[in-house]
């Protein structure tokens, strides 16, 4: 069953279009929702939420309809904000038991699940101290927490990286993915960066002002390109040289030769060729695609003048 | 991940109870209870709360010490016009503390994170308005009590009556408390930062204070005694009086009252509509920041 699915949905705002007839269905996992600053990414969740009516179309999260039983999905989901939604006047461990208790949780085990939820997320005697003291790091932690702490079966985080350093970036990546494989929770996580998405999430959904974009598994995306990368350490112009002189379809490309992959004889070719010319081979790699080759290419190809169609844009 | 975690057991489940609506409400309501008196917050958040609690009892015990003393029954500070005499420090606890409920929470967006929970809009200002409310009650009516107390220890003369005019003192500070909450949590919930709302809520007060003052100099400056009473209905301290004097027997304290029961229903009525109007604002205003 998918998590979240929606038919046509559509918002328009007076001035502006946020969503535009987007159907899509996800599986558990780790989801990913890339799109451009106002590509409607929070709109979305907030739909998905039941707290923002669609102006037309349907949609589903954990099989719940968001039209009726908006009650219900929020008390099965857990939201993590984009902007700063902390009370600087507490402490954490306050917050997030508060926060707890306003799921229903009784008021030991609120107290019991945000100690633990606090400590996954990695604050520790810290949680003690007024929210105002904290760095931003440590904000995103708090504000993870807050959307863990009833034990939700999906949690919707709304640019969870923002803000933060290279560190705090990985670390938060780290825990995203920790809460997908080890918590078994689902998670929605949107970007507008496409490469950290690509190293935590299962699947992929782009969205671009408010339409589908795409949607498929990460590995479609990153999938073989049949393009070889080939190093060598000196000599890259005589092999390239080499290759082609023997019919391979061969470019350089930086330090490197691409080689396009014609069959198993390529290889062969290449390595007959390293030996022959007495070259010291570095490494040959098939390339994979990048994620964000989908916004080089993907923009379904609008019916230009064929002399302003890019087709494979050099990276 | 990090080296520093030794007791870590992997993540658990949550397999208990979830409680209900019910629950929700009440746990809203004393989170927003005890943030009116600072509790759960760093000690300066107490400060301005315990204080004004400290100066209201003030005059009530120094009521009581000069009652058990000179046995003169006068000395006794009447329990109905306490909160009207007191109404500078009500007034200055509204403006202080309102804000502390209304505005911290939208000025950090902290309401959205309550709307994406199983918390209905509706139930979170009726908490909120509650709480503010039985802080202003427990304000105005804990004084009232020692004077009732002390009046008792000290032997004040005719119980029966003294227990009617005690219970008919704690009605009025229902109202009172009822009625301001709902003025200073509208106010309060339009001014996004905290020092303004306490400017705001304090310049509703002076403001309408004044303003009923005026008129009712001029008018009996003109011996129009009956627009002097009425005019009253606009100020929110002389509104509640006009309820207490005609409905529950009270003596007056403001110069004039408009006589008759009628007054004093219209002034209920008022009440009751101003509470209500202000419950249907915060739903609207809570409601929208909830989307932001």
């Amino acid at each position: 069953m998918p998590i979240i699915a929606t038919q046509g949905l559509t918002m328009r705002f007076p001035r502006v279009t946020a969503l535009d007839d987007l159907s899509v269905a996800v599986e558990p996992g780790v989801v990913g929702l890339v799109g451009a600053n106002g590509a409607g990414k929070s709109t979305l969740i907030k739909i998905l939420l039941g707290l923002l009516p669609p102006t037309s179309g349907t949609a589903t999260v954990l099989g719940l309809d968001i039209a009726r039983e908006g009650l219900r999905i929020r008390e099965s989901v857990g939201f993590m904000p984009e902007y700063e939604c902390l009370p600087p006047d507490v402490s954490a461990t306050e917050f997030v038991v508060h926060m707890a208790r306003m799921c229903g949780l009784p008021p030991a085990a609120a107290r019991e699940r945000a100690a633990d939820t606090l400590r996954h997320v990695g604050l520790y005697e810290e949680r003690y101290r007024p929210i105002g003291g904290y760095s931003t790091g440590m904000r995103q932690r708090v504000k993870l927490a807050q959307a863990l702490v009833h034990d939700p079966k999906l949690v919707f985080l709304d640019e969870p990286t923002n803000g933060l350093d290279p560190a705090g970036r990985d670390e938060m990546l780290d825990l995203i993915r920790r809460i997908g494989a080890e918590f078994g929770i689902s998670v929605l996580v949107t970007s507008h960066l496409l490469g950290e998405l690509e190293r935590v999430c299962d699947h992929v959904v782009i969205i671009d002002g408010g339409r589908l974009l795409r949607s498929q598994a990460v590995e479609a995306y990153t999938a073989a390109s049949g393009v070889l990368t080939v190093e060598v350490d000196e000599g890259r112009d005589v092999l390239g040289q080499h290759l082609f002189d023997q019919g391979v379809s061969v470019r350089p490309e930086g330090r490197f030769l691409i080689v396009d992959i014609a069959g198993e004889t390529t290889y062969d070719l290449i390595r007959d060729g390293v030996a022959d010319l007495g070259l010291r081979l570095i490494r040959m790699e098939q390339r994979r695609h990048h994620i964000e080759e989908v916004f080089q290419t993907a923009p379904p190809a609008p019916q230009a003048p064929a002399g302003t169609v890019q087709q494979g844009a050099p990276r | 991940m990090s080296t520093s975690t030794i007791h870590d057991i992997g993540y658990r489940h949550y397999g208990g109870r979830r409680n209900g609506r019910a629950y929700v409400l009440r746990s809203l309501y004393t989170h927003n209870l005890r943030a009116a008196y600072g509790l759960g917050r760093p000690a300066r958040a107490k400060i301005m709360p315990f204080l004004l609690g400290a100066i209201m009892l003030l005059p009530a015990a120094g009521s009581v010490a000069a009652f058990a003393f000179t046995k003169e029954p006068d000395a006794l500070i009447d329990y109905s016009a306490y909160a009207n005499l007191m109404q500078v420090i009500v007034a200055i606890f509204l403006a202080t503390q309102a804000p502390v409920l209304a505005s911290r929470e939208l000025r950090f967006h902290v309401v959205p994170l309550y709307f994406s929970r199983p918390v209905g809009h509706l139930d979170f200002v009726l908490a909120k308005l509650g709480a503010l409310a039985t802080a202003m009650f427990a304000l105005m009516a804990v004084p009232v009590t020692v004077l009732y107390a002390g009046g008792l220890v000290s032997k004040a003369p005719d119980p029966g009556r003294q227990l009617l005019d005690y219970l008919g003192g704690l009605a009025g500070c229902v109202l009172f408390a009822a009625l301001l909450s709902a003025v200073g949590l509208v106010v309060a919930a339009w001014t996004p930062r905290r020092g303004f709302g306490v400017a705001a809520v304090i310049a509703v007060y002076m403001l309408s204070t004044g303003f009923v003052a005026v008129v009712q100099g001029i008018a009996e400056a003109r011996t129009n005694f009956t627009l002097s009473g009425w005019i009253g209905l606009l100020s929110p301290f002389n509104l509640v009086e006009i309820a207490q004097v005609r409905l529950l027997g009270a003596e007056p304290t403001v110069p004039s009252v408009p006589s008759g029961v009628t007054p004093g229903l219209v002034a209920l009525a008022l009440i009751a509509a101003v509470v209500a109007g202000s419950i249907a604002v915060l739903y609207r205003r809570f409601r929208k920041a909830g989307l932001s």
